[in-house]
C-alpha cells in the first residue's frame, strides 16, 4: 500500500539499500492466503483502486458496528455468532479451504485489506485503538470458533506461538487438580483425571490468559496456568488481541506520515467518524420536557419514574438513611442525570444521610458528590462536567455488588425470590404472566429485556395511545438501553396522559446549560 | 500554639547539646557507609517538655493522636523513612521508582494534599516533619514526576506505570457475621476473620501466582492489606489485576442475592485447598467463638441458604430450633450434618447437594472479603505501613502471616506509649553516646526489624534480577 512507496526519493537522500529494508521483496503481487484465518502479520502490497479501498473498509465496518451493538444488548456469544455469521455471508465472507470456492483467494484478500484499512483509520486515537482492538478480536474469536477443525489445528499450528506442552509425568502429577478445572460439572473423579491425563495441556504465563484466570477455568501454579486443549482458542485470542494492540500502536506512530496524502485521508477521516457509537449514552444536558429544574424535594415524587435499579437505591437510602459508595455514584449520576442541579443534589445528600452528623457528612461525603458534577477534581474531570450518568451496559458489566451493597441492576444481582417481591412491592407488577415473563428473560441473562417489558407493562395503556395517535415514532419507543432513557420516557408518558408540560420550564433550563458551559 | 515555648526551650539547652550534635553528625556519615540499620539519631531535649505535657493530655483527656507535636515526634524519632525508602526504591541509588512514585498526605485540617513526590526518602521525612501529616498514602509510579504533572501534554505523558499489587480486607463487610463487636470495632475474636483472609490469599498469592515478597500491614483500626512487591507484580497493568482480583473474590451478590457462593463442581484446587484451611476456623470461630445462629434471625439465613429440594427439612428445623431457643449454632448446624449423613429418613433429600451447600455455607462464612476495587486499579492510593491511625494511634504495622494467629490488634504499640517509651528507655540506661535508634527503645522494635528484613529479601532478589538482566543485554551486545 501507500506506507512502502519506494519510488519516492528519500528527503535527505541518503543511499537506500532496499535490501535491508523489511520487505525487501515486496510481494507486488498477490499473497497467497493458505489458511481462512489471518494473523494480519503482514501488510498488503498490492495495488488496488480507491472505490475498492473505500467499499471494502466500509463493508467491515458494518460488521464491526453490528458487533458492537450486540455487545451492548448484551446478547450471549452463541447470539451474537449466529446474527453476525449471516451478516458475514453477505459482507464478508470467508469460507474455509474445503469449501472449494473459486472466490476463496479473493474472500481472502478483501478481509486482509479491509482490516488495514481499518487499522490506519482507527489507529488516530487510543479510544478508537482500544474499541478497535476489541471488536477485530470478537470478529476474529468469532470466525476461529466456526472454524472448520482439522483448518483450525492447521492455522493455529502455522502460528508456531511458544507455547510449552505439559508433559506427561506432569501431568500425571497433577492429574486430581488438573481434572476439577476440566470438568467443571461433571462429578466423577476417576474420570476426570483421566481426562486430565489425557488432555492436551500447555503451560503458560498466567499473565497470557487473565481472563481464564479470572473465571478460574484454569489451574495455576507458581505463576503458570495450565490452559486444556479446549481452552486454546482462547489463548489465541489473546495473543492475537495482543499483537493487534502493539501493531495498532506502531501505526498510530507511522500515521503522521500519512498526512500529506489528499487521496487515502478523507476517506480515512469519513471512516472514522462514522463509527459512531450505538452506546446509549445520556447527555445530561438535555432536559426532560416539562420537567424543568427538580429539586431535592421532588425526587421522592419523582420516584414513581425510576426503572428498578434507581428505585431499589432510592428505597435503600430512605431505609438505612446510608448508601455505600458505588451506590451513591449510580444513583447521584442517574440523578444529575434528571437535571438535578449541584446544590440541589448536596441539599437532597445531606437529608438522606439523616443519621450522619453535618461534619461527617462534609468529610465523607460532599467531596464525592461535587465531583460527580465536575466541581472539583482533577482537570478532565471538570471539563467533563463530571461523570456521566451509567448506561445499562455498564450496569451489567460491573462487578456485582457485595455484601451491603445495593447498586447494579437488580434482574442480574437479585434472587429469584427477592426480584419477585422487588417487583411487586417495589414497581407495583402482579400479573401473573409478566413475571413469568421476566423471570424466563432473566434465567437467559436477557435482563434489559426483563427491565423493558416491565417498563411496557407499567405504560401499556400511555404507549398504545401514542402508538394509536401516532405521536411518538418508532425511534422513541426503541428498547431502552439506558435508567435515564427509562425516567425520561416514563415522565413524558405519564405526562402525555395528564395533557403535556410547559414550555417556559425548558427554556429556563436552555439558559442555565449554555451559561454553565461558557 | 506553644511554638514560642519549645524555641525558648531550645535555645537555653542549645548550648549544651550543640557538641552532641557535632559527634551525631560525625556518627551519622559513619552509619551512611556501613549502610546500617539506624536511622536518625534522636534526641531532641528542646521539645521534650512540651511533648510530655502533650501525651498526658492526650492520655488523659480525649486522646488526640495526630496531635501536631505528637506526629513530628513519631514522624522524627520513630517512623522507619530510610526502610521505606529502601522499599520503595528497590535499589541504593535513588532511582524512578521512588522519584516518580505519587505520595499523598492527609494534613492537620483534613486537607488532602495529593501528587507529592520526592527524590530521596530524607526529603519525604523532612516534608513529614515540617507538615505533620495525621497519615500519608502511596500511590503508583507514574510515567514522569507527579509533581510536574501539569506540564504533560497528554495523559500518555502522565499515566501510572507500576505499583504493587494490594489487597485490602475490612472488617466492615464481615458485620453481617459478627456477633462480639460492629461497625469500627475489633476485638481478638473477630479478628478470626481476617486471620482466615490472610491465610487463604497468602497461600494462594504463593503457590498458585509463585509471588515471593508479601507484605501484611494492620490498617490500623479493623482491616488488614497486603502489598505484593514482586516485580512482577509491581508492573502488571489493570486488567490484570482486575484478574486476579477476580479469581480470589468469592462472593458475589448484594443484600438481595440470596446465597452469595455458588459455585459449580468439582471445585477449583484454588477453593478446595481454601475449603481445606477455611473448615477448622469455620468450626471455631463461626460455631463457638461467635456463635453467629444462636440467635433466631441469623440462623433463618442460614436455613434460606439450603437448597429448595430441601424445603421439608427446612421446615423441619424451623419447628425444631423455635421449640427449643437455647439450641447454639454448632448444635444447629449439626443438625443439618446429621440429617445430610442419614439421608433424612425418609425425606425426598439429595444428600450430595445438601453436602455440597454445607460447603458453600462454610466458604460464605469465612471465605475472605475483598474490596476488589482496591486492587483493580494501579493509580489507588493506599496508607503507608508504619503510619499513625488517628482514631485508634496504634501504628500500622507489618503483620508476620505464619503467625497471623498471634496477631492481636489490640496489642499493637500506640503512637502515645511508644514516645512514653523512649523517655523511660533513656531514663533507665540513659546512655546519650550510645548510637541506639530510637524504635530499637520501644515496642516498635520487633515490627520495624520485620520490615527490615523484608525489605533486605525483596532488595537482593530486584539487585539479582537487574545483573542478570544486565549479562542478557551484554551477552546480545557482543557480535
Amino acid at each position: 500500500m501507500i506506507r512502502h512507496d519506494y519510488n519516492r526519493i528519500d528527503p535527505k537522500r541518503r543511499p537506500y539499500d532496499f535490501k535491508k529494508k523489511q520487505f525487501a521483496q515486496a510481494e507486488y503481487k498477490q499473497q497467497d492466503y493458505a489458511h481462512r484465518l489471518n494473523f494480519y502479520t503482514l501488510p498488503p502490497t498490492a495495488e488496488i483502486t480507491l472505490e475498492q479501498f473505500e467499499e471494502w473498509a466500509i463493508q467491515r465496518l458494518k460488521i464491526l458496528a453490528e458487533l458492537e451493538t450486540c455487545t451492548f444488548r448484551n446478547k450471549t456469544f452463541e447470539e451474537t455468532t449466529d446474527y453476525i455469521s449471516k451478516l458475514l455471508e453477505k459482507h464478508l465472507p470467508l469460507h474455509a479451504n474445503s469449501s472449494r470456492s473459486t472466490t476463496l483467494q479473493d474472500e481472502r484478500r478483501r478481509d486482509h485489506y479491509s482490516h488495514f484499512i481499518l487499522r490506519l483509520a482507527f489507529s488516530r486515537s487510543a479510544d478508537l485503538r482500544a474499541r478497535f482492538a476489541r471488536l477485530e478480536s470478537a470478529l476474529f474469536r468469532i470466525r476461529l470458533r466456526t472454524d472448520d477443525t482439522r483448518e483450525r489445528q492447521a492455522f493455529i499450528d502455522s502460528l508456531d506461538l511458544q507455547w510449552e506442552k505439559v508433559g506427561v509425568e506432569e501431568r500425571r502429577e497433577l492429574a486430581a487438580e488438573l481434572g476439577a478445572v476440566l470438568t467443571q460439572g461433571l462429578n466423577n473423579k476417576r474420570a476426570a483425571q483421566q481426562a486430565a491425563e489425557e488432555e492436551m495441556w500447555v503451560k503458560v504465563d498466567w499473565e497470557q490468559v487473565p481472563e481464564l484466570v479470572e473465571s478460574r477455568r484454569v489451574f495455576v501454579k507458581k505463576g503458570k496456568a495450565y490452559v486444556p486443549g479446549k481452552e486454546q482458542t482462547s489463548l489465541v485470542v489473546g495473543e492475537f488481541t495482543r499483537r493487534l494492540e502493539a501493531a495498532l500502536d506502531l501505526t498510530s506512530k507511522a500515521l503522521p506520515g500519512l498526512d500529506e496524502d489528499d487521496r487515502l485521508t478523507p476517506i480515512l477521516n469519513h471512516l472514522s467518524n462514522s463509527f459512531t457509537t450505538p452506546d446509549a449514552a445520556y447527555s445530561s444536558d438535555t432536559p426532560v420536557d416539562g420537567l424543568g429544574a427538580p429539586t431535592a424535594d421532588q425526587v421522592d415524587a419523582l420516584s414513581k419514574h425510576f426503572p428498578l435499579c434507581m428505585k431499589e437505591m432510592h428505597i435503600a437510602l430512605r431505609r438505612d438513611a446510608k448508601l455505600k459508595y458505588d451506590g451513591r455514584e449510580q444513583y447521584s449520576v442517574f440523578l444529575k442525570g434528571l437535571g438535578l442541579s449541584l446544590p440541589e443534589a448536596l441539599t437532597f445528600w445531606r437529608r438522606s444521610f439523616r443519621t450522619t452528623t453535618d461534619d461527617d457528612f462534609n468529610k465523607n461525603y460532599r467531596y464525592n458528590v461535587r465531583w460527580q458534577y465536575g466541581d472539583v477534581g482533577g482537570d478532565a474531570n471538570r471539563r467533563a462536567h463530571g461523570r456521566a450518568p451509567k448506561s445499562c451496559q455498564r450496569l451489567l458489566t460491573e462487578p456485582l455488588p457485595k455484601p451491603g451493597q445495593t447498586h447494579g441492576c437488580p434482574y442480574r444481582t437479585y434472587a429469584r425470590e427477592n426480584l419477585e417481591r422487588a417487583l411487586k412491592d417495589d414497581m407495583g407488577v402482579r400479573d401473573p404472566q409478566v413475571l413469568a415473563q421476566v423471570r424466563d428473560d432473566v434465567g437467559r441473562q436477557r435482563y434489559h429485556v426483563a427491565c423493558n417489558r416491565v417498563f411496557e407493562h407499567l405504560h401499556a395503556r400511555e404507549i398504545k395511545k401514542v402508538k394509536d395517535e401516532n405521536i411518538w415514532g418508532a425511534a422513541e419507543l426503541d428498547t431502552i438501553l439506558h435508567p435515564n432513557t427509562y425516567f425520561k420516557r416514563s415522565f413524558l408518558l405519564k405526562q402525555l396522559g395528564q395533557g403535556g408540560g410547559s414550555g417556559a420550564a425548558i427554556e429556563v433550563k436552555r439558559e442555565q446549560d449554555e451559561t454553565m458551559v461558557d | 500554639m506553644d511554638s514560642s515555648a519549645e524555641s525558648g526551650d531550645g535555645s537555653s539547652s542549645q548550648g549544651s547539646s550543640s557538641p552532641a550534635h557535632e559527634v551525631e553528625k560525625i556518627k551519622m556519615n559513619d552509619i551512611m557507609d556501613e549502610e546500617s540499620d539506624d536511622e536518625f539519631p534522636s534526641s531532641m531535649p528542646s521539645e521534650q517538655v512540651a511533648l510530655q505535657q502533650k501525651l498526658a493530655t492526650a492520655k488523659a483527656i480525649s486522646p488526640r493522636y495526630s496531635d501536631p507535636d505528637i506526629m513530628r515526634a513519631f514522624y522524627q524519632r520513630l517512623y522507619p523513612f530510610r526502610f521505606l525508602f529502601r522499599w520503595l526504591n528497590h535499589s541504593p541509588k535513588p532511582s524512578k521508582d521512588f522519584t516518580f512514585r505519587e505520595f499523598a498526605f492527609t494534613l492537620q485540617n483534613d486537607a488532602y494534599l495529593r501528587f507529592q513526590s520526592f527524590p530521596t526518602g530524607d526529603l519525604l521525612r523532612k516534608q513529614c516533619i515540617s507538615m505533620t501529616p495525621t497519615r500519608f498514602e502511596i500511590g503508583p509510579v507514574y510515567s514522569s514526576n507527579p509533581r510536574d504533572r501539569k506540564l504533560a501534554k497528554n495523559t500518555s505523558e502522565f499515566k501510572p506505570l507500576t505499583r504493587e499489587l494490594v489487597f485490602d480486607v475490612d472488617m466492615d463487610d464481615y458485620d453481617s457475621l459478627r456477633t462480639c463487636c460492629q461497625g469500627a470495632k475489633v476485638c481478638s475474636k473477630c479478628w478470626a476473620f481476617l486471620t482466615m483472609a490472610i491465610q487463604v490469599l497468602d497461600t494462594s498469592l504463593r503457590d498458585d501466582f509463585g509471588y515471593e515478597h508479601i507484605l501484611w500491614v494492620y490498617s490500623g483500626r479493623r482491616g488488614v492489606h497486603a502489598w505484593v512487591c514482586d516485580r512482577k507484580a509491581r508492573e502488571l497493568d489493570d486488567s490484570k489485576r482486575k484478574a486476579i482480583a477476580g479469581y480470589m473474590e468469592l462472593l458475589k451478590g448484594g443484600d438481595q442475592s440470596g446465597k452469595k457462593v455458588n459455585i459449580k463442581r468439582p471445585l477449583h484446587p484454588h477453593l478446595q485447598r481454601s475449603l481445606k484451611l477455611l473448615e477448622p476456623h469455620f468450626g471455631k470461630t463461626i460455631l463457638t467463638e461467635q456463635d453467629t445462629w444462636r440467635h433466631s434471625s441469623k440462623a433463618d439465613h442460614l436455613l434460606s441458604l439450603l437448597p429448595p429440594s430441601a424445603a421439608t427439612l427446612r421446615i423441619a428445623l424451623q419447628e425444631a430450633w423455635a421449640s427449643d431457643p437455647s439450641r447454639t449454632g454448632r448444635q444447629k448446624w449439626d443438625d443439618i450434618t446429621d440429617l445430610a449423613k442419614k439421608g433424612a429418613g425418609g425425606l425426598d433429600l439429595d444428600t450430595k447437594a445438601l453436602h455440597h451447600t454445607q460447603q458453600d455455607i462454610v466458604l460464605e462464612y469465612t471465605y475472605p472479603r475483598l474490596d476488589a476495587a482496591v486492587s483493580r486499579a494501579r493509580n489507588h492510593l493506599l496508607k503507608a505501613p508504619f503510619c499513625v491511625h488517628p482514631g485508634t494511634g496504634r501504628v500500622c504495622v507489618p503483620i508476620d502471616p505464619d503467625k497471623a494467629a498471634e496477631f492481636d490488634p489490640t496489642g499493637v504499640p500506640v503512637v502515645t506509649e511508644l514516645l512514653e517509651e523512649i523517655d523511660r528507655w533513656e531514663a533507665g540506661e540513659g546512655d546519650e553516646e550510645s548510637k541506639v535508634p530510637d524504635w530499637d527503645k520501644t515496642s516498635l522494635k520487633p515490627y520495624v526489624g520485620f520490615f527490615k528484613d523484608f525489605v533486605t529479601r525483596l532488595e537482593k532478589d530486584e539487585t539479582v534480577g537487574k545483573k542478570r538482566e544486565r549479562e542478557d543485554v551484554g551477552e546480545s551486545m557482543e557480535f
